[in-house]
């Protein structure tokens, strides 16, 4: 058993995320309390390993298969990092891979889990994760006693720079793990189509929620837009539902927007669609319940029916 | 073809969340439980598969609270067969990896082609349960799906990603698929169909041993998120709210004209 921490590095386009950054950031100080390095694990594109920095070794694992992304390709890398590595904990971001590989490798690995972890202290040698459950309205304060410590972190809960520091690390090659065996097959990657209003371009975004309640009523919500001359998005039960488009998605699912204004009306503030517009500079909300967490990031709230404020609001920003 | 659909009751998060006395668990006793949104769309996506291919569909939960009505609304919405096991739950939070172990042990001695669950679960604070699932059962998984076609021993499952990027993957079955989003709005059922799967009464009740297995976790202490940034309540009437928001918009040069 070491005192390293393993952080799982995620790139798309040829380029690291930040939440990888925000990870290494968060191994570092567990680390640094244990004694122990920061292990980034870089599935898929070993070229990618000169753009670590902040870490004391890449490991990297290459192959055909791993050129996209597979939870079976992926896990029998981890997987076998992990046992042989024995970590103290391993940090993974809790995005769509993360959903994937953080429960696999908990019950392939035996090892405890924390999902939607937005906090990570060392009490003593025991790694306590503070992390955000029912839709945010609770936070968990959870001692994990045995390691290696699997950690599903919500993005943007560690300050990327931290991660960033300079240095680079020492590289060396993951022994092959056994890919003969696997079953899923990688047919293709979709991106969605252009086209639609770029949401991410907006300066004033109208945005619209679960509490609108029916299709019909999108119209009060694009009638509020259509004056202020701001697009609508949406979070994502609207566009499950297929009342707009994916292309107006705010969240993590969805897209990540920073205008300088955010106009919220019947969105209760999941951390999913948080994380796509928490950085907005001026943030609105309309949600009948006081206690829904959108208050805890807005700016301005109101707990008026969003049903009597539209009208209200689109007469006077037609005027 | 067997579809088997695991359900979980969560509290609705609409209402207000409690500590209990220890301050380690949220208090259960005035809390509203109902069915976990994705795993509603994963009963969806089952029945689509069902619609297209004649396939069976089998719904599974463990005795959460209220769970009786969760299983016959996915009876009278078409599922073929509904089972709740009993055994495994006590008073208070269930963790997934006991869930996991104990659908896992059911399903071993089932025989089945294709488990949909929900992607997550508001209360999954040690992990989500089909990764576990796979895991457990040693077959593909796929998580995070919004489209499943399966036919002839295997699937075509579209996986999503950040920013609506899609991935199509080809997976043989046996497999577990963690259900985001269904490729329709779940479809409702009506109260008389309810009512009449109830009296029918056609819920299959199975006692099962409580797997010996944890988390591996200690909740230290729960609490409702720090509140000093709140924002500003904006109070009034209809009318001099929106003039406050509209006067907070053209302060910051957003307004047009």
């Amino acid at each position: 058993m070491s005192n390293d921490v393993l952080v799982v590095a995620e790139h798309s386009d040829s380029t690291l995320t930040d939440g990888t950054f925000e990870l290494i950031g968060a191994a570092r100080g567990i680390a640094d309390s244990w004694g122990g390095q920061v292990v980034v694990v870089l599935v898929g594109d070993a070229a990618l390993a000169s753009q670590v920095v902040g870490a004391d070794l890449v490991v990297t694992a290459d192959a055909a298969q791993l050129s996209d992304y597979t939870s079976e390709a992926y896990e029998s890398v981890l997987a076998g990092q992990i046992r042989q590595r024995e970590p103290g904990a391993v940090l993974i971001s809790m995005s769509t891979k993360g959903l994937d590989l953080a429960a696999a490798l908990s019950a392939a690995c035996g090892c405890p889990l924390v999902s939607y972890v937005v906090g990570l202290e060392v009490d003593g040698e025991t790694l306590v994760a503070t992390a955000q459950i029912y839709g945010g309205k609770i936070m968990a304060e959870v001692a994990i006693e045995s390691r290696p410590a699997i950690c599903g972190v919500i993005a943007g809960s560690f300050p990327a720079d931290a991660g960033s520091a300079a240095g680079a690390a020492n590289v060396e090659a993951a022994d092959p793990p056994d890919l003969a065996t696997l079953r899923t097959t990688f047919v293709a990657l979709r991106t969605p189509d252009a086209g639609d209003v770029d949401i991410t371009a907006a300066d004033l975004l109208v945005a619209v929620g679960r509490g609108i309640g029916s299709e019909d009523d999108i119209e009060l919500v694009q009638e509020l837009a259509d004056a202020l001359g701001a697009p609508v998005a949406a979070s994502r039960p609207i566009t499950d539902a297929g009342w707009l488009p994916k292309s107006r998605q705010v969240g993590k699912s969805g897209l990540k927007v920073k205008p300088r204004g955010y106009l919220m009306f019947g969105i209760s503030g999941a951390p999913e669609h948080l994380e796509g517009m928490r950085d907005a500079e001026l943030i609105i909300a309309c949600n009948t319940d006081e206690q829904a967490p959108v208050f805890d990031v807005a700016h301005y709230g109101t707990t008026l029916d969003l049903f009597d404020l539209l009208p209200e609001l689109t007469e006077r920003a037609s005027g | 073809m067997r579809v088997v659909v695991v359900l979980k009751q969560v509290p609705d998060l609409v209402e207000e969340f409690e500590i209990d006395s220890d301050g380690t668990d949220i208090d259960r006793e005035y809390l509203t439980f109902l069915l976990n949104e994705f795993d509603n769309h994963a009963l969806e996506e089952a029945l689509l598969i069902k619609d297209a291919t004649g396939a069976a569909v089998e719904v599974v939960a463990l005795d959460d609270p209220d769970v009786d009505q969760a299983l016959y609304t996915a009876i009278a919405k078409g599922a073929d067969r509904a089972v709740k096991l009993v055994g495994a739950s006590g008073e208070g939070w269930l963790d997934t990896h006991t869930r996991a172990a104990a659908f896992a042990a059911w399903l071993g001695g089932e025989g089945y082609d294709l488990v949909l669950t929900g992607v997550q679960a508001a209360d999954d604070l040690d992990g989500q349960l089909a990764p576990m699932l796979g895991a457990l059962l040693g077959v593909p998984h796929v998580s995070v799906v919004v489209g499943v076609e399966a036919a002839d021993g295997a699937a075509r499952v579209r996986q999503e990603f950040a920013g609506g990027a899609v991935s199509e993957l080809d997976v043989p079955l046996p497999a577990v698929i963690g259900v985001q989003a269904a490729r329709a709005e779940p479809r409702y059922a009506a109260i008389t169909k309810i009512r009449q799967a109830q009296q029918e009464g056609g819920l299959e009740q199975i006692d099962i041993d409580r797997p010996a297995t944890s988390s591996g976790l200690t909740v230290r202490r729960m609490y409702p998120p720090e509140r000093s940034d709140r924002a500003e309540m904006l109070t009034g009437t209809e009318a001099e709210v929106a003039d406050k928001i509209i006067a907070l918009i053209r302060d910051r040069g957003l307004m047009q004209g």
